[in-house]
């Protein structure tokens, strides 16, 4: 007779079904979708505030450049401390590709405080080095206040604090005088932080010539700064050594300051991956809510269950109504929970100063976690649904 | 010769263990366009004998055919395919859904046939302009009266216009007036050529039919035949 025709449930209409449920109880649907949204929340939001920071420091590592290289002395064969030639900067010129090169000289036997009274072994910490007049190129720094040593100022008793030494000296502007070397010294400028030699933040620098002048200091360098061409940084590297050092390349060990930086950005990695590992806990335990919340809806619906099958619902229509529904109230917790959590990384990433920075990917990801979460959830639901005997609409 | 549209052969059905046998053994023939009774206290089967017409349960032994189709040889699918095209049911608690408007709740009775939902809204229009109720097709079923929204069910039951119409204890809830108006309802739809088979423990309501078909204990103890449907009315009927 009819046979030949079956029974249909357009896509629109099963779409339409699974708001049905929802709308019926939407407190229920409230409740059950918290918890998705909390666990999604907490996952958006980490992984946006890891973003956003990492964007910082990418952001700081594009400015600084990753193009330097520092060199200094190792040690010799014997284990004993070695030192760099003395001809080691111009040397380094030579190789193709460096752009900028300067180094400083740890003078260890000068010391600096702020005036002559006081005790001479309060140094806090504080070293004193000759510098070369290419060094802030070299190293990015830039001047706070005052300004740079130059050919002549290398020649007088002046000095150009690192930030961090001004401070410990309690000197804010130029024009100041320091006890250095038991000798008066002019402050002619002060440095700003350099994320890629912070050890100038805690020197006082002066000019090779007044430092062998006053202190026949002869200028081994300490540490050299070197910047290159961006794309020749490996193969510079590789020449480093023995152009420095032909007879003991081994003597000398160089390093990438931006490494470093980077390094320390893979740590917070780390603890971005056990927070996200919370987070999808929370979403686990959000999706055992949802479907507890889908099999008490299945016992109560057994009627609606009935009526549908004498409508002519067949098992796998019902099946999906209820799948559908753990999905889209799944769905539901996932849309709040990418809010929340883009609001959450939006008001700490507001309050460092840093820029919103979430992948687009995440937040669709997140969105498709939760659908896929709510699917497995309703799985058992709907089984339940489908099984649900079509005479339950009947026996009322 | 009229083609009959339910036929159960020696048709029992067992429930449980121990096993409880709600229905033994049961011959029943009805004819394409007949409307009839089926009568007997609660407890006799008569329910378990709806579900097995309706396709909504197999039968535990035996044979039943129905609109041609032996349904022992269906699957869920082909069983679902019966219900949705060739029989309406109505239900003595209605089963309508609240917040949702008599229209759409009379157009869910075309959901699983795949029409198109402003196809599915014309047609419930006009199967409520039917049973009387072409005014109340924004009404929340909660704003009825029960003997309305037993029509909305009737509406919803006969809106894919299916051959066999089932309805249990159709004015269980209602009182005498407005089941009086649901039985014209049923009977009007007798008169297009519908299969009317009612479900009902009231013996004077099943005495309105033309036919009752009583039962107890899960047998049928008296039958009144199909001689009381003039075969003339039903083909006038059924080309009207």
């Amino acid at each position: 007779m009819s046979l030949e025709k079956r029974s249909r449930l357009r896509v629109a209409d099963l779409f339409a079904l699974g708001f049905h449920g929802s709308r019926a109880r939407p407190g229920r649907a409230v409740l059950s979708s918290l918890g998705i949204a909390i666990g999604i929340a907490a996952m958006i939001s980490v992984i946006g505030i890891s973003t956003s920071s990492q964007a910082l420091v990418n952001d700081k590592l594009a400015s600084l450049g990753t193009n330097m290289l520092t060199v200094t002395a190792g040690t010799d064969m014997y284990g004993k401390d070695a030192k760099l030639p003395l001809e080691s900067v111009a040397q380094l010129k030579r190789i193709p590709g460096v752009i900028h090169a300067g180094s400083t000289s740890v003078l260890e036997k000068v010391h600096i405080f702020r005036n002559s009274e006081i005790e001479i072994s309060r140094t806090g910490g504080l070293s004193v080095a000759t510098a070369d007049l290419d060094l802030l190129d070299a190293t990015g720094t830039k001047i706070l206040h005052g300004s740079w040593l130059n050919e002549a100022t290398a020649k007088l008793p002046v000095v150009v604090l690192g930030k961090g030494t001004a401070e410990r000296l309690g000197i804010q502007t130029p024009g100041s005088l320091v006890w250095l070397g038991n000798q008066q010294f002019s402050v002619a400028g002060i440095l700003d932080t350099s994320p890629l030699a912070p050890e100038l933040n805690s020197m006082a620098l002066i000019g090779s010539p007044i430092a062998a002048e006053l202190f026949g200091h002869t200028a081994f360098p300490t540490t050299i700064y070197e910047r290159s061409d961006e794309a020749l940084v490996a193969q510079v590297r590789k020449l480093l050594p023995p152009t420095i050092n032909p007879q003991s390349p081994n003597e000398v060990k160089v390093s990438r300051p931006s490494d470093a930086l980077a390094a320390k950005n893979t740590i917070d990695q780390a603890f971005t991956g056990l927070l996200v590992g919370v987070g999808s806990i929370a979403l686990l335990v959000g999706g055992i809510g949802v479907a507890n919340t889908m099999v008490i809806s299945v016992l109560e619906r057994q009627r609606e269950i009935g009526l549908r099958r004498s409508l002519g619902a067949t098992r796998r229509h019902v099946r999906l109504q209820f799948l559908f529904e753990a999905m889209l109230l799944s769905a539901y917790g996932g849309l709040a929970g990418t809010a929340l959590g883009a609001i959450i990384t939006a008001i700490v990433a507001a309050s460092n100063g840093w820029a919103l920075a979430i992948p687009p990917a995440v937040l669709v990801a997140g969105i498709a976690v939760t659908v896929l979460v709510g699917a497995i959830a309703g799985v058992l639901p709907a089984i339940r649904a489908a099984r649900t005997s079509p005479t339950a609409a009947l026996s009322s | 010769m009229s083609t009959p549209i339910v036929e159960l052969a020696g048709v029992g059905r067992v429930y449980g263990s121990p096993p409880t046998v709600a229905l033994d053994n049961v011959d029943l023939r009805i004819d394409e366009g007949e409307m009839l009774a089926i009568v007997g206290p609660s407890g006799s089967g008569k329910s378990t004998m709806l579900n097995i017409v309706g396709s909504l349960d197999r039968a535990s032994s035996g044979a039943s055919r129905i609109a041609g189709h032996d349904i022992a040889g269906l699957n869920d699918t082909e069983l679902s395919a019966l219900r949705a095209y060739t029989i309406g049911f109505i239900f003595q608690q209605f089963h309508l859904s609240d917040g949702v408007t008599t229209l759409d709740n009379v157009a869910t009775g075309l959901l699983y046939t795949g029409v198109p939902k402003k196809e599915r809204r014309r047609r419930a229009a006009i199967a409520l302009e039917r049973v009387g109720l072409g005014h109340r097709l924004d009404h929340d079923p909660r704003q009825l009266s029960g003997g309305e929204r037993q029509r909305v069910a009737i509406a919803r039951a006969v809106v894919g216009e299916p051959a066999l119409l089932l309805a249990d204890e159709p004015t269980g809830s209602l009182d005498s007036k407005s089941g009086a108006v649901v039985m014209d309802i049923l009977r009007e739809l007798h008169r297009s050529g519908t299969t009317v088979v009612v479900i009902t423990h009231d013996s004077e309501l099943a005495a309105s039919l033309p036919r009752q078909v009583r039962i107890r204990d899960g047998n049928i103890i008296s039958d009144t035949g199909r001689g009381t449907t003039a075969p003339t009315l039903l083909e006038a009927g059924k080309h009207s």
